[in-house]
This record gives structure tokens, sequence and C-alpha cells, in this order.
């Protein structure tokens, strides 16, 4: 984990680094303030962060990915921004939400998935969900990036864009190694 | 009592608090009761109107929030009962009408008739938990269950019986959306 920022600091000249830290730091600038999700190791240190935050966003730990997605519903409805976490194997569990609830209401979120499974180089259990995600996600109409330090400004204004133009849910894609994990 | 009466007994006890309803007859009969503005009428995404009554209360605290559910759709997303405890909104009340059977779709038994779902909320943690099985009560259980902090639990047992005459939601989703977001401000 400390290899890990070490390495991005090292990177960025002028970015700053991209970590579990500072990228909710600025999710919650950008005014997300309702968070939830299943987790995952690879937003392990995602969580703790969110876990963390003593201001007005806040975490709820979800039993369900589509539990959550109902939650973040109810959470756009009353008013607040809402961020779904959650690993890619969740996904199967929230595309009956996403098209019956989400993408009819015309009710955002922003997800943010992690690629397990990613090249068929995983566990078993991974292997063929990390081959058929993005597929899922563009069958259902559903907008996504994978998102990288290089491309992170770029990325979260598309998002914001899409949430807030289009009122449509946006995934970031979170690959391996990006944020650190935290056991 | 059908489930039609209870209708009729419940929704007059309503004034201007948000209601999230779980698909099926049961936005139907809500709506062709009294449509408002403050309904959300869940048209698909079965087993999450609790979740979505459970997100609109976590983040306005001051209003009441009223979810009515139904027996097979609280049996699909029974982890979202040990969700609703665990957050314990104090100003969530959680409605069941408990037919023991998916009404909407045929009139299939669900197993609620072996399953106590008013057990299984008090054994999660809800704060108040009464069942009703005569239309008489469902007003004093449901005046009390909005007085007390919450998370509440109304279970109403029904016999199925809803009328096929009865209309369907006219609104669309989105204007569904629009009105609730405007409605609760
Ligand atoms: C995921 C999913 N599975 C099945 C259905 C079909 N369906 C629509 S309403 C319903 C029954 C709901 O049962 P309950 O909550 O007991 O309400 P009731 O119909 O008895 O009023 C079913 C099975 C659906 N809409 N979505
Ligand atoms: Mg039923």
């Amino acid at each position: 984990m400390v290899v890990n920022v070490i390495s991005k600091i090292g990177k960025g000249l002028n970015v700053t680094a991209l970590t579990s830290q500072s990228f909710i730091e600025r999710l919650i600038q950008e005014d997300y303030k309702f968070f939830t999700g299943v987790p995952c190791s690879l937003l392990s240190g995602l969580i703790y962060e969110l876990e963390d935050q003593k201001g007005e966003a806040r975490y709820v730990p979800s039993v369900r990915e589509d539990a959550a997605v109902g939650l973040c519903v109810g959470a756009y409805l009353a008013g607040s921004m809402p961020v779904l976490l959650m690993q890619n194997s969740g996904l199967g569990y929230c595309l009956n939400a996403f098209t019956s609830l989400n993408l009819i209401y015309k009710i955002p979120a922003l997800v943010i998935m992690s690629w397990r499974g990613k090249a068929g180089k995983d566990a078993p259990e991974h292997i063929i969900m990390g081959d058929i995600d993005q597929a899922l996600l563009k069958t259902a109409g559903m907008e996504y990036s994978i998102l990288s330090e290089e491309n992170c400004d770029e990325v979260l204004k598309k998002a914001k864009q899409k949430i807030c133009d289009e009122k449509l849910p946006y995934t970031l894609i979170i690959e391996k190694g990006l944020f650190d994990e935290r056991h | 009592m059908k489930g039609t009466e209870a209708f009729q007994e419940l929704i007059p006890l309503i004034n201007d608090e948000p209601v999230v309803h779980a698909n099926g007859f049961i936005c139907r009969e809500s709506f062709a009761l009294k449509d408002r503005e403050a309904n959300f009428y869940m048209i698909g995404s079965m087993g999450l109107a609790s979740s979505i009554g459970l997100g609109v209360a976590l983040c306005k605290p001051d209003k009441k929030v009223i979810i009515i559910d139904g027996d097979g759709n609280v049996l699909m997303a029974m982890g979202t009962l040990a969700m609703i405890a665990a957050e314990a909104p104090k100003n969530l009340i959680h409605v069941v009408i408990d037919n023991e059977v998916y009404e909407s779709t045929g009139s299939q038994r669900s197993i609620s008739s072996k399953v106590r779902l008013d057990e299984v909320a008090k054994s999660t943690g809800y704060k108040n938990i009464l069942r009703v099985e005569k239309k008489e009560k469902i007003k004093a259980a449901f005046l009390k269950l909005k007085d007390s902090e919450g998370p509440n639990f109304l279970l109403i047992k029904v016999e199925p019986g809803f009328d096929p005459a009865t209309g369907r939601v006219t609104h669309t989703p989105e204007e569904i959306t629009d009105r609730f977001m405007r409605s609760i401000g």
C-alpha cells in the first residue's frame, strides 16, 4: 500500500496523487454526500475513508447491491447525490434495479465498481463477470469509464454531466492497484 | 378483511407524509383511492420499496416516511429489514399488506403463511411492531406507530380480493420522480 502511494506521487508532477483519501475528499467536495455499497478488497481503502468521515457525508453499509441501489434512489429523491460502491459481481444483482428503476424514472447515481477478473487473471468466480461486465453496462445503455490517475478530472466531469444533465447512473470502473487495499 | 378494505382504512390516515409503494396491486390500490404527489409508485424493481423508503428517511430525518409494502416484496428483500433496524431511522413506518400470496401475478401462495413477518421485524430490531387482522384496528395501530419513535412495523393481515377493474398508475415513471421530489422539497 505504501509502495503504491509513493509510486503514484513519483509519477504525478502536475496532478495531485490519486489516493483513497484524496478521491473521497474530492467526491465530497463535488457534493456527493450519500455513500452506500457492499465491500470489495479493491475498494477497501475507499470504504475505510468513508467510514472515518465526520462531516455531512455518510456511508451506510448495504447487505446486497440491489438494496444499495434502492437506498441510493431514496437518497436522491430526498435531495442527496448518491454513490454506490460495489464489486462487479454485484452488477448482476443490480441489473433489474437499474433497468426497471433508475433508467426509467431518470434517477442517477455515481457507481464505483471494482473490476475483478480482468483479462481472465483472477479467481474462477470472477472470470466470466470480469469479461462481460462492460458489455452488460453497454447493453443496458449505461455509460462508464475506467478510472485512472491521469483521467480522473475529465472522468469526474463527464460523470457529473451525465448525472446532473441526463439523470443517468454513471459507472467508474476501478482496476486493482488504483486505490490502496487495507485489511 | 380484504386488501382493498385495509387501504380504505389506511390511506385517509396519511397527511403530507412521503409514501413509497411496493410494486403490483399495492401501487394501484393506493393510486385509485387517492393519488398524491408525495406518493412514489414503484412499478418495477420488486423488493426495493423498503430500501428506497430507508434512503428517503435517512436523508429527510424531519419527515415521517411511510413504506407500503407487500409480503412477497418483503420476503424478496428480507435483508433490508435488517438494514432498517441497523440504521434505525426514528421517522420510518413500514406497513406491510400481507395477503399471504403474490396477488398481482395470480395469487400464487407466498411463504408468509408460515413465516411471521412481524416476528422477523421484531428480531431484527424494529422499535415498535403491531399486527392487525381486523380493519377496525388499523386506525389506532397506525396512529400509535406514527406517534412513536421508529423504525416501526405494521403488519396488516388481509385476504386477497383485488378488484381487477382498479385503474393502473397513469403517470410516467419520470413524472412520478418529479412530483415526488417537488413534494418532498
Ligand atoms: C424481480 C421480479 N420478480 C417477479 C415479478 C412479478 N411480480 C410483480 S408483482 C409480484 C407480486 C408481489 O407480491 P406482494 O408483494 O405480496 O404483493 P401483492 O401482489 O400480493 O399485492 C410479482 C411476483 C417482478 N415484477 N419482479
Ligand atoms: Mg402479497
